[in-house]
């Protein structure tokens, strides 16, 4: 089959715009997106720019807009998506060039959770213990592959950059219920900013949109919960 | 004039092995992280099945009976010396990671899990062992995130999406590294007292690959144009479980767990060839076993070319909680449903035993006397211990990059902290930029593609689980003309900013570099052990091979050179499973 593709593409040294092109791409149905976006690379034109690594869903580089919605390039097959498809940068990250954004303002939200275990007390000197229905407690959200899917399907940081957006929180969660984590409070704090939790509108945007099925909105609800009644 | 940085020590690469590094070192001195991925893209995330440790937390264990399997594993050309260190270190490596945060799976009374996995025996080789700590088949993952976590935790300066492309030594040492910034197209110069190069693999040298696009070698390939030897660069593991036609890695966890290899027949074949430890033979055998049983006939499919991994006969919530990414990944890309039926799996090229040469202190030693080149420092994939010998037992990776990452980060910092900076022209980027200049203005011509699809294919074909002379003879020449392509490669894209095409072209580079070395030495070693494998010397010859082979680049082209194994406990036996 052929797969007409198009692609909004921008070169900054050059356009003053953006701009769509189309490519017709021989495929088939098993084809990744990712697939088609390296033929038009490799045979058409060398300047079309995307990042990608893994190429099977665990890296989280290649994240896009995707027939208008934000999924993996490498995680979704041309028979899911029929012989048209078209191929955007994320929404609410700038521009940098073609597929590429600014993931910069991503992982600073993501830094300002304190996303990293907080434990002064002694460690023990094999592991500290933690019940397997313990561990299953956050098993969820540790699936994180910071891609950037759910925060940018999110209308509320479409609208409000400065917002933490579902990532950020789905890694405070991540440690907001590891039963050896003692920095829920200062973490909570965080959240708590105008530009925290609160600003969640329980769209479901961002769990739709995550590769790797996380419930993102339940956990956005669970720190909210937590928020209301300082319980973990 | 480019912009200059100067650091205590810099590190190459963001995977396991340069965040461990990386915690020891910052906090020993001034400290950056050059990596051309954002630190949680790489590829220390796709590793599935664990982690091994003689914790003994489920079944009596000890790290002596993990050295030896190592070393049995790794076809007796493991450096001893370096093996005890790593499975002794392992038991508190695993306790640090889990201090850190890492959500290992647990036992019922809250210890760490440990599941069985191939090659690890109890008393010797005996039976499986459960030796593998995990967080379900996703612990790379979850060990490249608890380490990048930290590394956020601890203040650590990242240089992410620079590409280091080149080297800088002066008076015989260490003195920093040249980077290509991605957003910019501008180099900036790193002097430095210490430099680790962390880069992991080069799998992208073969067609049908478990690895990452970004896995082409870099640090290797710099240090070998500046005349670092690479070591035992013939022993290339491919790993039995690739996903039929795409490669995508399906962990030897599935096995631990109980997952059965069946060929056409639905016999499980595995029997027939390692009758103690069946499926959970060394990944060497395994992936020989599947290409004799598709060469006699017994491959399935339109094609007959591939086996299945059978898991249906496991209880479906073990694979929902222990196997979930593996199976979505058959679901995704195959259509198959694992719950129901077998999964067609094809041998894929996963793991690079040989690279850069170093010492227990991650030191790179730059002859085969064991001289080190003061400042340079090496860990993981990028680097060869060597700790895997001919054949990587599956976790050991994922235990070698935190054990010596941890040592490269420590002693890399010792050593800025008693030196001066070494002294270097002022602006040092001069061969670099002429290369860049060269590349980027070359008329319309071959495509980088083109060459590397060509690459790939001549390796899996004459480079792969079977080699001869006759078909090494002939991918040495292949290499010969795909080199004079690759002078006539053009780059289309003008542009500085985000130039991937650039950058794929000068990849494409380091893996032609690489690979060359890979088929020199393989073809000099006339026996076959571990991952290296020749039809026409099939058998293990220690008197003429039990040793490490380096290889140089010079102007007359590769030149070979030998140095022994150390062997303290373990001589060399016969390998059965």
């Amino acid at each position: 089959m052929d797969v007409t593709l198009k692609v909004r593409r921008f070169n900054p040294e050059t356009d003053s715009a953006p701009h769509y092109e189309t490519y017709q791409v021989p495929a088939n149905p098993m084809d990744r997106v990712l697939d088609l976006l390296h033929y038009v690379k490799w045979n058409i034109d060398g300047s079309l720019t995307f990042r990608r690594s893994c190429a099977h869903g665990v890296c989280g580089s290649d994240a896009m807009l995707i027939n208008g919605a934000n999924r993996l390039a490498c995680k979704v097959l041309v028979r899911e998506l029929g012989d048209q498809i078209t191929v955007e940068a994320l929404r609410g990250l700038p521009l940098a060039k073609d597929l590429v954004v600014d993931m910069e303002p991503f992982f600073r939200s993501y830094r300002s959770v304190l996303p990293h275990l907080i434990n002064d007390e002694p460690a023990p000197d094999k592991e500290r213990r933690q019940s397997p229905e313990e561990r299953a407690r956050y098993d969820d959200t540790t699936k994180c592959i910071l891609c950037a899917a759910c925060t940018t399907s999110c209308p509320v940081f479409w609208a409000d950059e400065e917002y933490f957006g579902p990532a950020a929180i789905v890694n405070a969660h991540r440690f907001i219920f590891d039963s050896r984590d003692r920095g829920a409070a200062q973490r909570l704090e965080v959240l708590n900013d105008k530009e925290g939790v609160w600003r969640c509108r329980t769209t479901f945007n961002c769990t739709d949109a995550c590769p790797r099925g996380i419930k993102v909105t339940q956990a956005i609800q669970e720190v909210k919960r937590a928020l209301l009644f300082r319980k973990v | 004039m480019t912009e200059q940085h100067t650091y205590d020590v810099v590190i190459v690469g963001a995977g396991g092995a340069g965040l461990r590094a990386a915690l020891e070192s910052s906090r020993r001195g001034r400290t950056a992280v050059i990596s051309k991925l954002y630190p949680t893209r790489s590829h220390t995330g796709a590793a599935q099945g664990g982690m091994c440790a003689a914790l003994a937390n489920v079944e009596e264990d000890n790290w002596e009976w993990h050295t030896f399997d190592t070393v049995k594993g790794g076809d007796y050309l493991v450096d001893q010396d370096a093996a005890e260190i790593m499975c002794r270190e392992a038991i508190d490596a695993v306790y640090d990671l889990e201090h850190m945060g890492m959500p290992f799976n647990r036992t019922p009374d809250g210890k760490i899990d440990q599941r069985r996995f191939g090659g690890h025996t109890h008393h010797h080789g005996q039976g499986p062992v459960r030796r593998s700590c995990f967080a379900a088949d996703r612990t790379g993952h979850m060990i490249l995130q608890t380490l990048y976590q930290q590394n956020v935790k601890h203040g650590t300066t990242f240089f992410d999406e620079f590409y280091v492309l080149d080297l800088l030594l002066a008076d015989g040492r260490a003195a920093g590294v040249i980077a290509y910034e991605l957003a910019t197209g501008e180099l900036h110069v790193f002097r430095a007292k210490s430099v680790v190069f962390a880069t992991g693999g080069f799998g992208k040298m073969f067609r049908v690959t478990s690895n990452a696009h970004a896995l082409t070698g870099d640090g290797p390939a710099v240090c070998y144009r500046r005349g670092v030897p690479m070591e035992d660069m013939e022993f290339f593991q491919f790993h039995p479980t690739g996903l039929y036609g795409l490669g995508v890695l399906l962990s030897e966890a599935a096995r631990g767990e109980g997952g059965i290899l069946r060929n056409s027949d639905g016999e499980a074949f595995m029997a027939r060839y390692a009758p103690t430890i069946k499926d959970l033979a060394p990944r060497d055998m395994v992936s020989r076993a599947i290409y004799s049983e598709i060469r006699e006939g017994r491959g399935a499919g339109p094609k007959a070319d591939y086996v299945y991994l059978d898991v249906s006969h496991l209880d479906p919530d073990v694979i929902d909680a222990k196997l979930p990414d593996i199976t979505d990944f058959a679901r995704t890309y195959l259509g198959v449903e694992p719950k129901q039926e077998g999964v067609p799996i094809q041998p894929t090229a996963h793991y690079a035993m040989g690279g850069i040469p170093t010492n227990v202190d991650a030191e790179v030693v730059a002859d085969a006397s064991g001289t080190v080149l003061p400042g340079l420092y090496a860990a993981g994939e990028c680097a060869c211990v060597s700790v895997h010998g001919a054949n990587r037992l599956g976790t050991n990776s994922l235990l070698d990059i935190v054990v010596f990452g941890r040592r490269a980060g420590t002693h890399a910092a010792e050593h800025a902290a008693g030196v001066d900076h070494a002294d270097l022209p002022d602006d040092p980027s001069g061969d670099l930029v002429r290369m860049l200049e060269e590349l980027s203005g070359r008329p319309e011509g071959e495509r980088a593609a083109a060459v590397r699809a060509d690459l790939q294919t001549g390796m899996d074909e004459k480079a792969g689980v079977y080699r001869t002379e006759t078909l090494l003879k002939e991918m040495e020449d292949e290499l010969g003309t795909l080199r004079e392509r690759y002078g006539r490669v053009w780059v289309q894209d003008r542009s500085k900013r985000y130039n991937t095409d650039l950058l794929e072209t000068i990849e494409l580079g380091f893996l032609l570099d690489l690979a060359e070395a890979l088929v020199v030495s393989a073809r000099a070693r006339e026996e076959s052990r571990g991952g290296h494998y020749r039809e026409d010397f099939p058998a293990r010859d220690d008197k003429k091979w039990l040793k490490h082979t380096l290889a140089w680049k010079t102007d007359g082209g590769i030149k070979l050179d030998y140095k022994p194994v150390v062997i303290t406990r373990y001589q060399p036996m016969e390998r059965k499973y």
